[in-house]
């Protein structure tokens, strides 16, 4: 493992409950929701992680408890040390801090995930929805969402899907 | 004017109204410049050196939807993007024509999921389908020489009553 | 499914936090561009708040081309979930699968053979040139000069014939695949590739010719969109567009991957930040991915050009016919598609654009559970309030083209 990733995490580790996995390469970091905004900015302002590289969220769906984990990806360039966090976030409560004022280009990654995801970033200044319409209901990259909106096509169906195409011209 | 000079002594030329209304509206059709996705690459390629769609009367993308009678559909057509395609169309004067390029717009392609709409048919009146992902350009200047048969085809007494 | 059928309204209520108090007084007005614009290079809407002529403030609205890429792909095997990684940025084909193809290499540990590697770096710095191209043409023809989109696309369909030589496709190769290629290259390759780059250097001479001291052209390029370096790395901006403001980040230097490390060239890095500095910086790119394409093709190495863990990778057509085992593994392998563990992986590369990364996360099944794209123009289109503020709205062409945005690239 990279060194300084390795002084960063043990330096981290003095003060926040963290749970760490490590897998080829990659350092994780889980831990307590509440605890993202105080450790992005130890990692921003002492640590040199000044990239936020992305932000996404997963959803386990039935098989873990907190339904979602947001993720963050910080990087480190001078020391080319990569870092992942996550935090786990609840169904019934999809609240976490927003991280924009932190890093500025967080803001399109989190509307992204509140439009997709359905979890709400609390201090973004302008969560809105990003890629879907303004009048969308739901969040489709939910895991209990079906990903197949149309019924392939077979000859006992043709009809019915054609029925929907209405400008089909002879 | 030119002509007199090919034709010679013969004077004058008897024919239809009916084709020479439709062969006048085949040699210079403008579609509208406007590309979606991936597809509008291989349009963008098809309108320059190598494939020269200019050959068919048609080097004159437009960029006003007023001024143009094709519509090319090139590329997935989102949900999001539907009813701005239709606010196009309803824009461009009569008569106009619509191309749909390439599988996503067609009919959905390999995108059968929430954002994507499943075929521009349920929008727009579609005349010529050309499948491929993405297709050629061959295959859109075969798309485009069809739908100058089909339109060669068209009757006169129906002008008024299309759409 | 509904469609929706109204064309999607902005209220001043919902950006009111975004524009300047003046927008709400009415004193200066906003102005819609796009989404079918010509120079907005797809479906990019930009709201503007302008006073006279000069740009107050920019709100970018994307999300027309989004195509639930990354949804489609959790309901896929990992093999055929390659197919739609084309889609996304589709001037850069093949590095989406490099980077994809990477990622589940990662994922499951697979090795790559050494002819593989060396072909993808030539396939993927090919497919970068004639991405930079694409740019170039788009870019001049935003300023007014028609003949370099001309010459740019008569250039761009050597290299498409060279892709469609290899895979039989011009644009959506998928000739890169988990565990190294689709097949070996034909024999024509070699020369098909020598010819190109014999010729292409003269061509890159001729676009200079046109652009680079045409006053025309760096009078509308040369101090417009100013941004400093330290700036744009806060705003996440990656590739040209970063290295323009004169900071060196370029993955194929910071990590190689497919053996980078072993090409010799340089990245050019820019002065002053403007949209004239990425004009030069794309435009050196050029050279030196010739220098890399010429440097690999002397190199090329032979041997297999696919893994030998049939557990991942196909076996060859010509097994089939005599080996069981090959039989059982081809039906599995198409059928059921391989297992991946129960972990997440981050591969980044650097595409034309910038830092192109693939998050993809396995759950011991089939399937891709979980992959998000990080992609460049997504990151670097967040920087354009602040690129266009200050500048003429007809400026604004020129600074959405000196991005090289790809609508497919940012809204997936």
């Amino acid at each position: 493992m990279n060194a300084h990733l390795q002084t960063t995490v043990d330096a981290l580790e003095d003060q926040f409950a963290l749970e760490q996995h490590t897998f080829r390469d990659h350092l994780t970091l889980t831990f307590e929701r509440e605890l993202i905004s105080e450790i992005c900015t130890q990692l921003r302002d002492q640590f040199g992680f000044i990239v936020l590289t992305a932000l996404t969220a997963v959803d386990y769906f039935g098989r873990k408890s907190p339904r979602f984990h947001v993720v963050y990806q910080l990087h480190n360039r001078e020391q080319d040390a990569r870092l992942f966090l996550r935090t786990p976030v609840p169904e019934d409560d999809p609240v976490t801090d927003s991280v924009v004022s932190i890093f500025p280009n967080a803001n399109w990654y989190e509307r992204e995930v509140w439009d997709l995801y359905g979890i709400r970033f609390a201090g973004h200044p302008d969560l809105r929805r990003i890629m879907l319409p303004k009048g969308w209901e739901g969040h489709p990259m939910r895991k209990d969402v079906p990903v197949k909106v149309e019924e392939t096509r077979f000859t006992f169906n043709y009809k019915e899907i054609d029925l929907d195409k209405r400008y089909v011209e002879e | 004017m030119g002509i007199e000079e090919k034709t010679g002594n013969m004077g004058f030329v008897t024919t239809t109204l009916e084709k020479v209304v439709n062969w006048s509206r085949t040699r210079a059709m403008w579609p509208l410049l406007s590309g979606l996705a991936c597809c509008a690459i291989e349009m963008m390629s098809a309108q320059s050196s190598h494939y020269d769609m200019s050959r068919f009367g048609m080097e004159l993308m437009r960029a006003s939807p007023r001024q143009s009678d094709l519509l090319i559909v090139a590329g997935r057509v989102t949900n999001k993007m539907a009813p701005v395609l239709r606010r196009l169309y309803d824009q461009m004067p009569e008569p106009k024509w619509v191309i749909s390029m390439g599988d996503c717009s067609s009919n959905g392609g390999v995108f059968n999921n929430y954002a994507v709409l499943q075929g521009v048919d349920k929008v727009l009146p579609v005349d010529v389908y050309v499948a491929g992902c993405p297709p050629r350009p061959e295959a859109l200047i075969h798309g485009i020489l069809t739908l100058y048969d089909k339109v060669q085809q068209e009757e006169i007494t129906k002008y008024a009553a299309s759409r | 499914m509904t469609i929706h059928n109204e064309v999607t309204s902005v209220s001043l209520d919902e950006i009111k936090t975004l524009v300047s108090q003046k927008a709400l007084d009415g004193e200066t007005m906003l102005l819609n561009m796009g989404p079918q614009h010509p120079s907005t290079h797809g479906v990019l809407r930009l709201l503007l708040e302008l006073d006279g002529e000069t740009i107050v403030s920019c709100i970018p609205d994307i999300g027309y081309l989004h195509t639930g890429i990354e949804k489609t792909m959790e309901d896929k095997t990992y093999q055929k979930a390659e197919v739609v990684t084309d889609r996304l940025d589709y001037l850069n084909t093949v590095g989406n699968n490099l980077a994809y193809c990477l990622a589940v290499e990662k994922l499951v540990d697979l090795d790559v053979p050494i002819r593989a590697q060396v072909l993808r770096v030539i396939l993927a710095e090919l497919q970068r040139i004639a991405s930079h191209l694409i740019w170039l043409a788009t870019q001049a023809l935003d300023l007014a000069a028609q003949s370099v989109f001309l010459y740019c696309f008569r250039e761009r369909e050597k290299i498409l014939d060279i892709l469609e030589l290899v895979s039989g496709q011009r644009m959506m190769t998928t000739y890169i695949r988990p565990g190294g290629l689709w097949r070996d290259v034909p024999v024509e390759f070699e020369s098909a590739v020598r010819t190109f780059l014999d010729e292409f250097p003269r061509r890159i001479d001729q676009y200079e010719d046109l652009l680079t001291k045409n006053p025309l052209f760096v009078d509308r390029t040369k101090g417009i969109a100013v941004i400093s370096g330290e700036e744009a790395v806060r705003l996440g901006m990656t590739g040209p567009s970063l290295r323009g403001s004169g900071v060196d980040y370029d993955l194929r230097k910071l990590n190689p991957y497919s053996g980078y490390e072993q090409y010799e060239f340089e990245v050019p890095l820019g002065e002053h930040g403007d949209v004239f500095s990425r004009y030069i910086i794309r435009i050196q790119e050029m050279r030196e991915s010739l220098k890399i394409i010429q440097q690999a093709l002397d190199k090329l190495p032979y041997g297999p050009v696919r893994s030998n863990n049939r557990k991942y990778v196909p076996p060859p057509r010509s097994e089939l016919g005599v080996s069981m085992e090959a039989l059982i593994h081809h039906f599995k392998l198409w059928t059921e598609g391989f297992k991946a563990p129960d972990e997440a992986v981050y591969v980044p590369v650097s595409s034309p654009r910038g830092e192109l990364g693939v998050f993809l996360e396995g759950d011991g099944g089939p399937k891709v559970y979980r992959a998000h794209w990080r992609t460049p123009s997504y990151a670097n289109l967040q920087a354009i309030p602040k690129l266009a503020e200050g500048h003429l709205i007809a400026d604004l062409v020129a600074i959405i083209g000196s991005l090289d945005i790809v609508l497919g690239d940012i809204d997936r």
